[in-house]
């Protein structure tokens, strides 16, 4: 129960730091000071504001569960591709939407795309299709919770009452100290996980023995197909690239980027991005693939006898044995499993304080969705004009109360594990949503048609492979069921992890025609006035 | 000139991501980091000195002057 004790203790510092930051704030009941915190944050904590807010419960506990079942092919899929391009992007796009809000005081998104294309209603749907793709995204936080919570406290704090904890400090400390109170927690929680993987990487390391044995053991059995990426292909390889792009326009992202109180500050947020994803992703990584050779601890024994199983006669199986033996291979909780083994009580304690903090990095989103129920919606559509600015903060409280309770009730239901439903549904579809950015800041020809085409397209293509991959069962290890294939070309094929288009993700068909929709779409229609077109170019 | 190097650079790193080359590899580089994982530890070094690259040599500097001269216009005098 100590390590369980420890994390509690975190959450109460973290719920303390918003309520510090409340306390900061009283008397300015302005939202461009909650929702904002006033466009202030310096260099320190907007670097780690900004990274911690993007790194996830699948940072730690998705990425050590993938690479146990795929082996290193994680890093390289999810981890350089982000050290890349996030940092490509930000640099892009987001210093120009910086320099937008601070000319024009937007504070959303949207705002921004009604202004640059001279739209009302269209920003709405933007807004509707940005905030139910977010929604999975806060999922993930209270399912991360309470998956920690019980694998910390050796399954004494249920899966229920974890994420109910979790919701609850994060809903509280976004309640109260608005943008300021998570920036300054997410500054905290950035700092705690970034000495997480070393720690880990060297407690586990000692506990084993070394690396080398372990690695070299592996080098030389049949699991050796981990070292390497052998049994991924190519094009998918290739098509994890583009998820990244989902990264700025996630409105957390882009809202975050309203925050910095001088252009300047994008500077080192730039550089060290993808130093800080090497030294998160790198030992999660590596210490999932080495969890493979852990011997002496059963639950990783049955997740690979399931594994094994699944491969072997996975195709003779019906859909449902399938589904079951997968889900007792996922292994999101084993970086959990090796701490327990070997790190000491209080440091297992301490570790998993640093794995609370990755998980609980919904708490820019939930921030992101009130302020943009609260600008795009309540005071788009009068409601600060007959209301008052303190009541439209009122309503954004009030809506992370209902964003959160919504969130946990899901997350009790929902049976994917956290990697597949952030992978599926939020990231592509946000990746779709990028070109929406790329044109508004860099092309003067488009228009609110070509930006209606995109978001139609973005709602469409997500649920077709939402309502495809319930309908197709996934097929055992192995080859994929081809579905539709054309010339002897394979056009849809179901995948044992998902969906392939031509052998590519879904990503890729979809970011590509969201580009074609808004580059043939604009060309067909009438663009914004040019006193518009001169604010921005 | 630079702006195009600077497109090459970011080309040609993007390029190299997709490292065919160690596909198939189990190497172990200092007896225990698998030879994909280590050059894709060097890959995220690399784009760490490519994005130095681009804000010391193509930093939109033009943005800051011009949030600058809106706000001195908003300014009362």
């Amino acid at each position: 129960l100590i390590p369980a004790i420890v994390v509690f203790l975190y959450l109460a510092t973290v719920l303390y730091i918003g309520i510090f930051a409340f306390r900061r704030s009283t008397g300015r009941e302005k939202a461009e000071d909650y929702f904002l915190a006033s466009r202030s944050l310096g260099p320190f904590v907007f670097l780690f504001s900004l990274f911690g807010t993007n790194m996830t419960a699948f940072a730690i506990l998705g990425s050590s569960g993938h690479a146990f079942n795929n082996g290193i092919v994680t890093f390289g899929l999810m981890a350089s591709s982000s050290g890349l391009v996030i940092p490509l992007t930000i640099f892009l796009i987001g210093t120009r939407v910086w320099a937008l809000g601070k000319k024009y005081g937007f504070m959303t998104p949207v705002q921004m795309f009604r202004d640059r294309w001279e739209c009302t209603h269209i920003g709405t749907m933007i807004f509707a299709i940005q905030a139910v793709l977010l929604v999975p995204y806060i999922i993930i936080g209270i399912m991360g919770g309470g998956t920690t919570l019980y694998a910390i406290s050796n399954g004494t704090v249920p899966y229920w009452f974890g994420g109910a904890l979790v919701a609850l400090v994060v809903m509280s400390y976004v309640f109260f100290g608005g943008m300021r109170g998570t920036a300054w927690v997410n500054t905290f929680q950035t700092v705690l996980f970034l000495a997480f993987g070393a720690m880990a990487l060297a407690v586990i390391g000692y506990g084993m023995g070394g690396f080398q044995a372990a690695a070299e053991g592996m080098k030389n059995s049949p699991l050796s197909w981990l070292l390497t990426r052998e049994r991924i292909s190519p094009y998918y390889f290739f098509s994890y690239t583009f998820i990244p792009l989902s990264a700025i326009a996630f409105p957390h992202i882009l809202i975050f980027c309203l925050t910095a109180k001088k252009m300047n500050q994008f500077k080192k947020t730039v550089i060290f991005y993808p130093l800080c994803i090497l030294a998160i992703w790198l030992p999660c990584v590596f210490l999932g693939v080495m969890a493979n050779r852990v011997s002496d601890i059963s639950e990783i024994r049955q997740k690979q006898e399931a594994r094994r199983v699944l491969a072997t006669q996975g195709k003779t199986m019906d859909p449902a044995k399938r589904d079951e033996l997968r889900e007792e291979s996922g292994a999101d909780d084993v970086i959990m499993l090796l701490l327990h083994r070997y790190a000491p009580l209080w440091l297992a304690g301490l570790l998993g304080a640093g794995i609370m903090a990755a998980v609980m990095a919904s708490d820019s989103q939930i921030l992101a969705l009130s302020t943009m129920f609260t600008e795009d919606v309540f005071a788009f559509y009068g409601g600060k004009r007959r209301f008052g600015e303190a009541v439209q903060v009122q309503t954004g409280r009030l809506f992370i109360i209902l964003i959160t309770l919504f969130a946990y009730a899901v997350a009790l239901r929902a049976p994917e594990t956290i990697f597949e439903l952030a992978i599926q549904y939020a990231f592509s579809g946000y990746a779709a949503l990028s070109p929406l950015l790329i044109a508004a800041l860099f092309w003067k020809g488009s228009t609110k048609w070509g930006a209606l085409a995109v978001t139609v397209w973005t709602a469409f293509a997500v649920v077709a492979v939402a309502v495809f991959q319930a309908v197709v069962p996934a097929p055992a290890p192995g080859p994929p069921s081809v579905i539709w294939s054309l010339g002897g070309t394979e056009v849809l094929s179901r995948t044992p992890g998902g969906t392939a288009v031509f052998g590519f993700m879904p990503v890729v068909p979809m970011v590509l025609i969201s580009a074609l929709l808004m580059w043939v779409v604009s060309l067909l229609t009438r663009k914004p006035t040019r006193t518009t077109l001169a604010k921005y170019f | 000139m630079k702006s195009i190097l600077l497109v090459v650079a970011v080309a040609a790193l993007y390029i190299l991501h997709q490292d065919i080359w160690f596909w198939r590899s189990s190497h172990l580089v200092f007896g225990f980091i698998p030879v994909g994982l280590f050059y894709h530890g060097l890959f995220s070094v690399a784009a760490s000195l490519l994005m130095w690259l681009l804000v010391t040599f193509a930093w939109p500097s033009h943005l800051e002057r011009e949030v600058e001269e809106t706000r001195r216009e908003d300014e009362p005098a």
